[in-house]
């Protein structure tokens, strides 16, 4: 049996996320890409974006190497960003960081999260809250046109 | 009470109160001796003491205080001579660890004696700490960083570290026992082969000094470094070793109160050894805690603590790799007790996420050694790392979390 808490982490749509990661691809053409890096515990991403004339997200794609929670992340986050507009985006991403930092409660606060409020419980883990963020961070620069490799540091 | 040595590890335990400790609701398993081993009463108590009665500073005050923290810092110093069989105590000098006292020689030494052209021979299985200090020192002086490979089980492929050498080759800076494969490398040789081209020689000795006795003058390296915390004293001290005749001729590190024998605007002398290396208030309590933990180290009967560790290798090398699909990284014919592994379909950090839930702390990552998991191309490894106070009992507490984790993977 595995205990609760560990029940609240890993999660099946973190589990089966993990295993069958949607949207790990590399995107060809791609108008936006970045590439993330944590260089604590070396895991390595890179999210592309091509986004539309009317700056929606057309298609979204990550590929790379890392942990469950990472992998769950990025994917989770293709899925939910497919089709929106880049205010949406900015707005998910703000409500995410509040999520896994436990400054956001899904159940009362209102949010357009939907099933990325899966993450709640990872600010009790905070050595893995990085893991959740980097591929958003990524996301992230890659949108800024950030030239460089992004770090979670 | 172990049959086969009669090395009592409940005795030993009773020394160590973080033992006492539960973690998630269970008792903790700690398997991370390799990142920083437990602290014995005997080190807590010595470190307490110098905060309750003897809070000073050293080599400065006249008054009662200042004298016995002076006496007392001094006298560790001895006994960490004594530890390392160091022909005198003014060649060991305090750091914060193994990491300064490499960029001392590398800032100190090859500042000075380095030049362009000059070559550096280090190895694939080195620290960061032990490879970019070196890297520092080329962009400073134009030398030039040479690596040696390694093979499949993580052992140094002598014939291509010989190649290596040449009368170019100035310093040899190799790690006693590596921390993420524990293989423990042929360091007589490497010292002697080193000599041999004319180079100096250092030696990384933080996982080693743990595991075997140190000879620094039966080895006759040039510089030995290791950390107090890997050797059950405090973090934020650590020692080089180095020989008198190249410390005499090598500047300071730094620059500050105690190093110094006059200060003027116009000029000012530096302090004899060990102190022209030692700027400013030392860590005093520190340094009595790595005095209090050599002693520790001491009383023991070492040989039988090594067997005891041996033997708990062996049954977690047995009993791991029953776990279908486990690869252990980091196989050599002679290796101390550190069982690195990877296991298909979980990345180490779920591992040790998971196996933490049970009580069982393990490292997870690459270790501070990239161009090791680039050699065997995994992204990191779960690492369990045994010190002398561990069990039977806590590698099969590991091997049943692991086997728990997995099934949540599968």
């Amino acid at each position: 049996m595995m205990t609760n808490d560990n029940q609240e982490l890993y999660q099946q749509v973190i589990l089966d996320h993990n295993k069958k990661p949607r949207n790990f691809a590399k995107l060809d053409p791609a108008t936006h890409t970045a590439e993330g890096y944590n260089p604590l515990c070396g895991d390595h991403l890179n999210v592309y974006l091509r986004l539309s004339p009317q700056h929606t997200i057309d298609e979204i794609t990550f590929s790379g190497d890392g942990c469950a929670i990472s992998k769950a992340s990025a994917s989770m986050m293709t899925t939910n960003l497919k089709g929106k507009s880049i205010d949406e985006t900015n707005k998910m991403f703000e409500q995410f960081r509040e999520l896994i930092n436990g400054k956001l409660n899904p159940q009362k606060d209102p949010n357009i999260l939907g099933r990325l409020a899966i993450f709640s419980n990872i600010w009790h883990y905070p050595a893995r809250v990085k893991c959740a963020s980097l591929c958003w961070h990524t996301m992230k620069a890659a949108l800024d046109k950030e030239p460089k490799a992004v770090s979670t540091e | 009470m172990n049959p086969k040595t009669n090395f009592d590890v409940r005795t030993i335990r009773k020394d160590f109160p973080n033992l006492n400790v539960h973690v998630h609701g269970k008792p903790l398993v700690y398997l991370d001796n390799a990142a920083t081993t437990l602290k014995p009463r005997q080190v807590i108590d010595a470190i307490s003491q110098h905060y309750r009665e003897e809070t000073s500073n050293v080599h400065r005050g006249v008054h009662f205080l200042s004298e016995q923290a002076t006496k007392k810092y001094e006298k560790a110093r001895e006994k960490i001579q004594h530890f390392l069989n160091a022909k005198e105590s003014a060649e060991i000098i305090f750091t914060r660890g193994t990491t300064e006292s490499i960029n001392l020689v590398a800032q100190s030494y090859g500042r000075t004696f380095l030049k362009s052209g000059d070559e550096i021979l280090i190895s694939r299985m080195e620290h960061h700490s032990n490879i970019v200090p070196w890297q520092m020192l080329c962009e400073q002086v134009g030398c030039r960083l040479v690596v040696s490979p390694i093979n499949e089980k993580g052992e140094l492929i002598w014939d291509e570290f010989k190649k290596r050498l040449s009368a170019k080759t100035k310093l040899v800076s190799i790690v006693y026992v590596s921390n993420s494969l524990g293989t423990i490398n042929p360091v007589g040789d490497i010292i002697d082969a080193g000599h041999h081209v004319g180079a100096k020689v250092l030696i990384d000795g933080a996982q080693a000094v743990s595991h075997t006795e140190i000879d620094v003058q039966g080895l006759n390296c040039d510089f030995f470094a290791f950390s107090g915390h890997k050797l059950f004293g405090p973090t934020g001290i650590g020692v080089l070793y180095g020989k008198r005749e190249l410390l005499d001729k090598m500047p300071p590190y730094q620059g500050g109160g105690d190093m110094i024998a006059t200060v003027t605007f116009e000029k000012t002398l530096y302090n004899v050894l060990p102190y022209k290396f030692e700027a400013g208030t030392p860590h005093v309590a520190g340094v009595i805690g790595l005095g209090a933990a050599v002693d520790y180290v001491q009383s023991l009967d070492r040989d039988k603590a090594e067997e005891h560790k041996e033997q708990l290798l062996a049954y977690g090398t047995q009993e791991l790799l029953k776990i279908p699909g486990l690869r252990l990284i980091g196989t050599a014919k002679f290796k101390t007790a550190i069982l690195a592994f990877v296991l298909p379909g979980i990345h180490p950090h779920d591992l040790g996420t998971l196996v933490d839930r049970e009580g069982v702390a393990i490292r997870t990552g690459h270790h501070c050694t990239q161009p090791i998991m680039q050699f065997f191309n995994i992204p990191a490894t779960s690492r369990a790392s045994l010190s002398i106070y561990n069990t039977q009992k806590e590698i099969d507490t590991l091997v049943r979390a692991v086997k728990k984790a997995k099934t949540i993977f599968d």
